[in-house]
């Protein structure tokens, strides 16, 4: 009889906790997003497609076309070219395709990049339906962030 | 009585407005207060703060062609649905918003509220039948031993009701409780011994768990448990056969809060002795479905051994103790 008393008591005990434990997640705030409306800042260690970076002097991509990253990519999704303009020391990048379609965002250009030249991007509003839209043109993309 | 054919019939035109709007957005704050309690927004995207979704949800449901599989039988699958709304409908009728709001002055309207409920049972029992389907059988089973265990607790503690106000009306129960919520019989401090009101309201809280028990609401909505049973006695239906039973089963929650509120918070009487009025009624039972949607939101299901021990292992027991108590007080004091 003890034990069917402090049965009720205890039952209804912990299901007054459960109600005042929802009872303050009620009026905390929201925490979700509205998605399309409201668009969240991406954290920065996210790890998008690459991109390149800027030089800040020249204004020009630190990339010195030296292939490193196109070499060390296991899925062989970097094809890159360049060349040296008149009257000029070094190469300059004249093309940076990254095929998105088969990266695996392992991060080994960027580990085997001398010249700190590329790095993960902050992009993740990436939907398609056709192939070609995955093959990003980095340096004109560097070129429109402007 | 009152002759007038028209009385009735404007009445029962507004109670259907009443009725439809109310199962149409309580739908709506159950979800806003799902989303709230798990710290989302809920509906958002169909005009402001989603005001517009059961509009939208009715529409798509309305759209929709009523299938009726085979091997079903198909005059009681079609019949159920109906079945589910009709008897909350009528309940509506009898029930005095505030003082002199009420379709029908029914003499025994308390006991014609309970019969209307168990037809509602039938909806549920029926569905599952003629679903042909074994999952909804389980489910009618299951929804049957539910509201046969949940009816007698919740009908012994009216009793102890009707013994203390000496009437079956709902109208005159709730006249009794006029003036103050001292007089109220969730507390009666005032108009009735001090016994009582330690009585009283464990027979609220009987009540209350009996009426989500016989709504078949979370956490006693064994009948329709998404993840055993599908949904229930519903599987099979679709369109504005699932948007019936819906509907049904909101309507039966506005129906169990108005008869808790006239029952044990005093009807359509302010508390603290302001003026009483249908504001009152209206804000005491949104606060009770609030508590509906709540409590839902906050235990899971139960199983059903649980579920059945719970009703004939504490609440009978304690209602029947309650109902003593009350005959001996009213005896002796």
């Amino acid at each position: 009889m003890s034990e069917y008393i402090s049965d009720v008591i205890g039952g209804s005990k912990s299901l007054l906790v459960g109600l005042s434990i929802t009872a303050r997640e009620f009026f905390k705030p929201v925490v979700t997003e509205q998605y399309p409306w409201v668009v969240p800042e991406m954290t920065e260690r996210f790890r998008g497609h690459i991109e390149l970076i800027r030089d800040e002097k020249t204004g020009k991509p630190k990339c010195i076309v030296c292939g490193m990253c196109m070499r060390s990519c296991p899925s062989g999704c970097i094809s890159l070219a360049g060349k040296k303009p008149e009257g000029e020391k070094k190469k300059a990048l004249t093309k940076y395709h990254l095929d998105f379609t088969t990266c695996s965002l392992c991060g080994t250009c960027i580990e085997s990049c001398n010249f700190g030249a590329i790095q993960f991007s902050n992009e993740y509003n990436l939907a398609s339906t056709r192939k070609e839209d995955y093959i990003f043109d980095l340096l004109k993309r560097l070129e429109e962030q402007g | 009585m009152d002759t007038n054919i028209w009385r009735p019939i404007l009445y029962l035109i507004g109670f259907m407005a009443f009725a439809g709007i109310n199962a149409a957005y309580l739908g709506w704050c159950e979800r806003k207060g799902a989303g709230r309690i798990q710290r989302r927004t809920g509906p958002m995207e169909v005009g402001f703060q989603g005001l517009l979704q059961p509009l939208a949800d009715g529409l798509k449901l309305m759209s929709k062609q009523l299938l009726v599989p085979d091997g079903v039988d198909s005059i009681l699958f079609r019949v159920a649905p109906i079945l589910a709304m009709i008897p909350a409908l009528t309940s509506m009728a009898v029930i005095p918003f505030a003082g002199n709001v009420q379709a029908r002055a029914v003499e025994l309207s308390v006991l014609l509220i309970f019969a209307l409920a168990s037809i509602g049972m039938m909806a549920v029992l029926l569905g599952g039948w003629a679903s042909g389907n074994k999952y909804s059988l389980i489910s009618a089973a299951r929804s049957v031993s539910q509201n046969l265990a949940y009816e007698i607790p919740m009908l012994v503690t009216v009793i102890t009701i009707v013994m203390l106000t000496g009437s079956m009306n709902l109208e005159e129960i709730a006249a009794a409780q006029q003036g103050g919520f001292w007089n109220w019989n969730i507390f009666p401090v005032a108009s009735h011994s001090l016994a009582q009101a330690i009585i009283m309201p464990v027979s609220f809280i009987i009540f209350f768990i009996c009426s989500v028990a016989e709504t078949n609401r979370a956490p006693f909505d064994m009948a329709e448990a998404e993840s055993e049973l599908i949904a229930g006695h519903m599987t099979e239906y679709g369109s504005m056969g699932f948007g019936l039973f819906m509907m049904g089963e909101y309507l039966n929650m506005v129906v169990g809060a108005c008869l808790i509120t006239i029952l044990f918070l005093g009807g359509w009487d302010g508390p603290l002795g302001l003026s009483g009025g249908i504001w009152w009624f209206l804000v005491k039972i949104y606060l009770l479905l609030f508590t509906v949607i709540w409590v839902r939101w906050t235990y899971p299901r139960t199983q059903i051994y649980k579920l059945l021990n719970l009703s004939w292992k504490i609440l009978i027991p304690f209602s029947l103790v309650n109902l003593l108590l009350t005959a001996a007080f009213i005896k002796v004091f």
